[in-house]
């Protein structure tokens, strides 16, 4: 009976969409309104998978996946393992300090990164007062400064589900390596982080995920010339009005998502 | 070597968002130069009327969608936490979670093209506020049902029980043991649906129509022109406003002793 509302919801406004993109992915684009006809037209998905240009933005929504998980892990972890080994009654407080960011809107911590990174913002003002450089460096609108942005707003999704992982581990057995004579380093390699693995999986799945459909932080930190799934997906629709061909690239982003969500459930 | 690492971290997720703030009391427009106090940015802020306009939109869409989100999200994690292995249960997992994992802009251009069909169609719903309700209910249903899961997984079972067995009807025990018993979570799961359709300009981007401009989309074009000082006081606004109500749900958080059940 109670499932019964949420499903409809679901079936509604989850899987229908889903189906329809995958209808519209295999339609003719045309100059009516809405510029598509319903029918069978394999070309946008193979022109997906083939073209050269959405190749590329293929390799750069995975590398740009990929090196955000890597920054938010190596960010992350120590701050999960710290999160962990804190007293009991102190982890609310500190879990709750990693989410906060999250709830004040990426749009808003944006403004604040752009305001930092640009040519006359507080990093180049701080080095030049500094004297470390002679000239502003140019920051905003590269690959690092979109991976900056996106690590800082992706950070929680790695450090919860690691700090999940360490806090419901045993510290017994970190303190039975030490005692039976392993380095700390050995005993971190051999002993936390194997425990540790379940939450590092679903914090890359959670962080990776997402992140390889971006358009919005790429857009304002990233490179004008950069290209991603995101990017030309956002194009197709709304400056050429190829809607299959959007269509079918998101099928392709949708399968690229699925792949890494049947191992680590959220 | 622990707390460093702790430290670290903690300042580069708050070090920006400091700056933010005392960059909208800067009376200068080069934002990194203090000039003294000011408030300015925010008159201007309160004499811009197509930001007022957004605003009130959003907030109006945000505060009907995080209800609608509640209550469905609510039905939802009661049918996980305590309907045990009903039919369909991992497929009903997956549409939930989808909107949660999978890239915002996904579930943007689905429901775009799902709103076209049904208005070429039926006649219904034209693109607008309207239809990013809908997509924000969408959202905000996960978030909701996953809060409420949580709480009743630490609650337990046995005052329901207890209450059926002095004779109280199912409806009864609904309106009088399991709905107090969530109630912090109700507020925690409304909040952040609030919070998230405040703070989305992907799906509406794709779903609203002319004349819907919602203020994460306004943000997002004037963004792409470059920052200005009263883009720093209204984010200092939402900022205050979203503190609000972390802090509310932090003072409601569902704690229970309980972990989420898997």
């Amino acid at each position: 009976m109670i499932v019964f509302l949420p499903w409809a919801w679901l079936l509604a406004f989850v899987a229908t969409p889903a189906l329809i993109l995958l209808a519209i992915a295999l339609a003719t684009p045309t100059d009516s309104v809405p510029p598509f006809a319903l029918g069978w037209n394999p070309e946008p998905l193979a022109l997906a998978l083939t073209d050269p240009l959405y190749h590329a933005a293929l390799g750069g929504s995975l590398r740009m996946a990929a090196l955000t998980a890597l920054l938010c892990l190596l960010l992350g972890y120590p701050m999960a393992m710290a999160i962990a080994r804190a007293p009991a009654r102190h982890r609310p407080l500190l879990r709750a300090l990693v989410v906060l960011p999250f709830l004040t809107g990426v749009l808003l911590r944006l403004t604040a990164w752009i305001a930092i990174l640009r040519d006359e913002g507080y990093l180049n003002a701080a080095l030049l007062a500094l004297g470390l450089i002679d000239a502003p460096l140019h920051l905003l609108h590269t690959e690092g400064a979109m991976l900056v942005g996106l690590a800082y707003v992706y950070l929680p999704f790695m450090v919860l589900p690691i700090e999940a992982r360490l806090s419901a581990a045993d510290p017994a057995l970190a303190q039975a390596a030490a005692d039976l004579g392993a380095s700390p380093w050995r005993a971190f390699l051999h002993v936390t982080l194997p425990l540790s693995l379940p939450g590092v999986l679903a914090g890359v799945v959670l962080v990776a995920v997402p992140v390889s459909g971006e358009v919005v932080i790429p857009a304002l930190l990233g490179a004008p010339e950069s290209l991603t799934l995101g990017r030309v997906i956002w194009d197709a629709f709304f400056q050429e009005r190829d809607w299959p061909q959007a269509a079918a690239l998101a099928v392709v982003l949708l399968g690229l998502a699925l792949i890494p969500l049947r191992w680590a459930k959220p | 070597m622990r707390w460093a690492a702790l430290l670290f971290g903690y300042a580069f997720l708050y070090t920006p968002i400091a700056l933010l703030v005392l960059g909208s009391f800067n009376d200068s427009r080069l934002t990194t130069a203090w000039s003294g106090f000011s408030l300015r940015w925010y008159r201007a802020l309160l004499h811009d009327p197509a930001l007022i306009e957004a605003a009130w939109l959003s907030l109006r869409i945000a505060a009907i969608s995080a209800t609608g989100a509640t209550i469905l999200g609510t039905l939802a994690g009661l049918a996980l936490a305590r309907l045990g292995r009903f039919r369909g249960r991992a497929g009903f997992t997956a549409l939930l979670a989808a909107p949660l994992v999978l890239p915002e802009l996904l579930l943007g251009l689905a429901l775009l093209l799902l709103f076209v069909l049904l208005e070429r169609t039926l006649g219904w719903p034209g693109r607008g506020a309207g239809t990013v309700m809908l997509a924000h209910v969408t959202i905000g249903i996960a978030y909701v049902a996953f809060t409420v899961r949580a709480r009743l997984a630490g609650g337990g079972t046995q005052l329901e029980q207890a209450a059926a067995d002095l004779g109280a009807p199912p409806l009864t025990v609904l309106r009088r043991i399991t709905l107090p018993l969530l109630a912090p979570a109700l507020a925690a799961g409304w909040g952040l649906a609030f919070v998230l359709s405040l703070d989305d300009v992907v799906v509406a981007s794709f779903v609203s129509g002319p004349g819907a401009t919602t203020l994460p989309m306004l943000m997002f074009s004037t963004l792409r022109l470059g920052p200005t000082p009263v883009l720093n006081a209204l984010a200092t606004v939402l900022l205050a406003l979203t503190l609000l109500l972390g802090w509310a749900a932090w003072r409601w958080r569902p704690v229970a002793g309980g972990k989420a059940r898997h």
